[in-house]
């Protein structure tokens, strides 16, 4: 799908990472003039990947993670974050609302599911010591709405 | 990120102000815990009025004060969330254990 213009960037797997990608998704985004809703949706949803990458993804070691936020046609927003941690043996359950592998940290187990409703589309692939790759999208309403 | 407590007659409100992600809930836990053990009120109402943006790192802060408020013999309540924050807190359910006004 053509690609109308695409922000890509790394940053090492601190919390403190977490407001920082928020805040680029949020500024790339103003292009796209979303509603006050669409840009705190996506970014809550932006939040909860990041967190997932620094709090599961690199739980045993630090490691980088990868945003790309992309602007496709028909007001089409596409992320994806991406870390080459410790992966999700089992994709599935750690999609169902309320599973936590951190209970201690107080996760609630809720991200995939934030991500699920405040996205579109939503597609987890991961592999244990391979990553996790986490790509969502969201359509906008019309200009003007 | 801000927190402005006060307590008079064992009811209290945390006033928040600022984010609330992963990374800066850390911080509000230990200042919340620090307060609900120390002074053990039997009301604490949590005020999300200045608070512009929470993830689900929220629902687990929320949770677990609500659970150790109990242990103490108290009640929590949540306070004047934002649209966008209520959204969270409806996915959640949480208001089936906490009170939100």
């Amino acid at each position: 799908m053509e690609i109308l213009n695409e922000i890509k960037f790394t940053m090492p797997s601190l919390s403190v990472n977490e407001g920082a990608a928020r805040a680029v998704v949020s500024s790339f985004l103003i292009q796209a003039d979303p509603t006050v809703e669409e840009l705190s949706d996506i970014r809550t949803a932006v939040s909860e990947a990041v967190t997932n990458a620094v709090v599961h993804g690199y739980r045993r070691k630090k490691g980088n993670i990868e945003l790309t936020v992309r602007l496709l046609p028909e007001r089409v927003i596409y992320i994806r974050v991406k870390d080459r941690g410790c992966g999700i043996e089992d994709v599935e359950q750690a999609m169902e609302p309320l599973f936590t592998t951190a209970p201690e940290e107080e996760r609630s187990g809720l991200g995939f599911s934030v991500m699920q409703s405040f996205m579109d589309r939503l597609k987890v692939k991961s592999a244990p010591d391979k990553g996790t790759t986490v790509t969502m999208r969201k359509r906008l309403s019309a200009h003007g709405d | 990120m801000k927190i402005d407590i006060k307590s008079e007659n064992g009811a209290a409100i945390a006033a928040l102000s600022g984010e609330i992600d992963h990374h800066n809930a850390k911080e509000l836990r230990a200042e919340l815990d620090r307060f609900i053990i120390s002074v053990q009120p039997r009301q604490l109402a949590i005020d999300f009025g200045g608070i512009t943006f929470m993830d689900s790192s929220g629902i687990g802060l929320i949770m677990g004060r609500s659970k150790l408020m109990k242990e103490c013999g108290g009640v929590l309540e949540v306070l004047n969330p934002q649209p966008y924050i209520r959204r969270v807190l409806k996915l959640s359910g949480i208001e089936r254990i906490v009170k939100i006004r």
